[in-house]
């Protein structure tokens, strides 16, 4: 099985990369995420309910539909907020990439740890401008606007190809599918990781922030 | 073709379908309705939730949508359609988007319908949930107000998409495959906003709080009224209009199995009254102090009006506890969030002053009261014939400057026993001892009284505490600084400039052994 990747771009300015970033990964988890499995007899589950919100962009043209779910919301700003310090503090010429990996996990025998499989990988590759006016930044609301609300159609369109996703596990299995840490709703097994390239391109600081978001973690 | 299919599951797909499409009329009219959504997680379920989403029920949209179907599900040929238009209060109307759900012949016989024809459901609202935010009617439809609405129609059968406009364009949400076709799910939106630019509808941001419920009939070939995406919150009136959501036939899938599929559990479909609030939860802010001088009135205090500057009553709301009355444009308080109620007794409070009609009216919940934040002391109350300086932020303002010349009149509270203090003083204490009496402070004044800080003797120094404070903190101005002085000292510098260069060039030995000594 191999690992599906899809790539979106973006350029923003400084103060638009947290929303660009929370839009585009709120949208690819409200698809991600289910409502909390509950296991019965004979094998049988019920799922929860997943509310959800829409979020206004104080510095973009937008609004992104997200889970209702607070510590999912934290856990998202937290990664997007380091990935933009990051950028900001790599130099002028910001260029960087936010991955959102989905993974299954393969229990090995000790002494060896478990595998992480990734089967969705979505990269976000940002590009940071910077503007001189005010008028120019006007423009800048609605043109990433407009761009964001294609990166949303693009997402939609991933999503609805109903391509692999993981079997429904059972109840000894779910920790290695979903993220069961979470107590509103279940979203697949992620991480979060990015990295900041400089203007040359090469990539100066390989800052591999691993968000690993699983009960175990030997 | 139904012999693949049991009648169980043949039974449930059509329950899904059916609810799929009430449900997808309820997030694209909800979606344009203006206003933010907002919905819970629940981590337990509770066994109404189709599609383990969740999706209020509008009565009403559901009213329609059961209407438009007529008891049949989308089928080749028979699409459900909701059309969404814009209405100007002129009377213009235009078509924004049309959202088809179609079925066509393509099937898919080996899916799961318990399973997994019901999670793609699922997933194909999310994405539904998604895209209706990134349409352009989006924007307009949070932008409505009194100069244009949104209204809805929902009607089955052959999609029309001539009203569009040349030019519209598709988005595709998603599709689902199921035993008996292919659920399609797109949106056509126009393109072409000739006659009115989105600019038009950006100008002015719509009235909060306005609800407009008014349903117009217009003259379609399938004669389905439109109907406005705005609605009345009150529950009560659309549950005795429409007949709620429940019904005992309908339950919605809770369970599943990693197993093969065992009995589903029941339970009733409730409907949970829509509590789409309307606006925003800011408060009215007061009206509040522009602070500065009024040249115009050098006698009176400044208080604080809606023009600004001239004592005004301000008029009370009708529903002065609504959160949605129209904004006040003035600027914010300058102490923060800062009101009371408007209590007769406030005048004991030197640091507010209401204005009189309101300590009249003592309504306790009249939030636009008009506030003035400044501590004048207790006792000023003589008429001046300065101009005072009523900036607000900087203590001792009063001390500015140009109210130096004047040392007589220094603005500062005595101490009651000074002998400098005239009548007005005790006049003062009059005024404001009285409680209830707000209706005085109109014309409140200043009095400036000499500057007598407590526990300083004129014959030990040449010059007491105030006369130093006051001289110090005007300095003269620095020679740099003054203007006439720097020019001149500029050309001067220039000219020097020359011989400088030479000076440092002999030193050249020196300036590189220091340099040394630096390394």
């Amino acid at each position: 099985m191999n690992c599906r990747s899809e790539v979106l771009e973006v350029s923003v300015e400084g103060r638009q990369i947290e929303e660009a970033m929370l839009a585009v990964l709120h949208t690819i988890l409200l698809h991600r995420s289910t409502g909390k499995f509950h296991y019965k007899k004979e094998g049988t589950y019920s799922i929860g309910t997943v509310g959800t919100q829409d979020v206004d962009c104080d510095f973009i043209d937008f609004t992104y539909v997200r889970v209702s779910s607070e510590e999912l919301d934290r856990a998202l700003r937290k990664a997007v907020g380091e990935f933009k310090d990051a950028l900001r503090n790599s130099g002028g010429d910001g260029m960087g990439q936010i991955s959102l990996e989905f993974y299954q996990k393969k229990k090995s025998r000790w002494p060896f740890s478990d595998e992480c499989i990734p089967w969705e990988v979505w990269t976000v590759r940002v590009n940071v401008v910077s503007l001189a006016n005010e008028q120019e930044r006007q423009i800048c609301r609605e043109k990433v606007g407009e761009k964001l609300c294609e990166k949303v159609i693009n997402i939609v369109e991933v999503m609805n190809r109903h391509e692999y996703l993981p079997k429904m596990p059972t109840q000894s299995e779910v920790d290695n599918v979903f993220d069961t840490g979470l107590k509103d709703v279940q979203p697949y097994l992620y991480k979060i990781s990015y990295q900041i390239t400089d203007s040359l391109g090469t990539s100066v600081t390989t800052t591999m922030r691993r968000l690993i978001k699983d009960t175990l973690a030997l | 073709m139904d012999t693949d299919l049991s009648s169980q599951d043949r039974k449930d797909l059509d329950k899904f379908i059916k609810f799929f499409a009430l449900k997808t009329v309820q997030v694209i009219v909800q979606a344009r309705l203006g206003e933010k959504i907002c919905t819970r997680s629940s981590s337990s379920p509770t066994g109404s939730d189709w599609f383990n989403l969740a999706i209020k029920d509008i009565p009403e949209v559901t009213h329609e949508a059961k209407k438009a179907l007529a008891g049949q599900l989308p089928a080749v040929g028979r699409s459900m359609c909701v059309e969404i238009s814009l209405k100007t209060s002129e009377g213009d109307s235009m078509e924004l988007e049309i959202w088809c759900l179609e079925m066509n012949e393509k099937c898919d016989k080996e899916i799961k319908v318990s399973y997994t024809v019901y999670n793609r459901l699922s997933l194909l609202l999310k994405s539904l949930l998604a895209i209706t935010r990134v349409t352009p009617a989006y924007r307009l439809s949070r932008k409505q107000g009194h100069e244009y609405v949104i209204l809805y129609r929902i009607y089955f059968g052959e999609v029309q998409l001539s009203g569009l406009g040349e030019g519209f364009q598709t988005v595709r949400v998603g599709t689902v495959g199921t035993p008996v076709g292919t659920i399609t799910l797109s949106c056509a939106y126009r393109i072409n906003l000739a006659f009115m630019s989105t600019r038009q509808f950006e100008r002015t941001p719509p009235i909060m709080g306005i609800i407009i419920d008014h349903f117009v009939d217009r003259p379609y070939p399938s004669s389905s009224p439109m109907h406005p995406c705005n609605y009345r919150t009150t529950a009560e009136d659309n549950a005795a209009v429409y007949p709620s959501v429940e019904d005992s036939q309908e339950v919605c899938t809770t369970s599943f199995s990693t197993s093969p599929p065992s009995q589903l559990s029941s339970s009733r479909l409730s409907y949970q009254p829509a509590a789409l609030g309307v606006g925003s939860a800011d408060m009215g802010y007061p009206v509040v102090f522009a602070g500065g001088l009024n040249a115009a009135h050098p006698h009176q205090l400044i208080v604080p009006g809606k023009e600004g500057g001239v004592p005004l009553v301000p008029s009370q709301p009708p529903h002065a506890a609504q959160a949605d009355q129209e904004r006040m444009a003035m600027c914010t308080p300058l102490d923060g969030a800062h009101y009371s109620a408007a209590t007769p007794s406030s005048s004991e409070d030197t640091e507010t002053v209401s204005n009189s009609s309101e300590a009249k009216s003592g309504s306790p919940h009249d939030i636009l009261e008009t506030i003035f934040v400044r501590k004048v002391g207790a006792f000023v109350n003589k008429p001046i014939n300065q101009v005072t300086m009523a900036n607000l932020d900087i203590p001792f303002a009063m001390f500015s400057p140009k109210n130096i010349e004047l040392e007589d009149n220094d603005p500062m509270v005595n101490p009651p026993d000074s002998p400098e203090t005239e009548s007005p003083l005790l006049g003062s204490l009059h005024s404001e001892g009285s409680s209830g009496n707000s209706t005085g402070n109109t014309h409140d004044d200043f009095v400036m009284v000499d500057f007598k800080p407590a526990f300083s003797k004129d014959d030990i120094l040449p010059m007491d505490l105030g006369t130093f404070y006051r001289e110090f903190q005007n300095p003269p101005q620095l020679s740099s600084l003054s203007i006439d002085i720097g020019a001149q000292s500029m050309a001067e510098d220039l000219d020097s400039l020359p011989e400088k260069l030479a000076v440092h060039e002999k030193n050249v030995k020196e300036f590189d052994a220091f340099v040394e000594t630096l390394q």
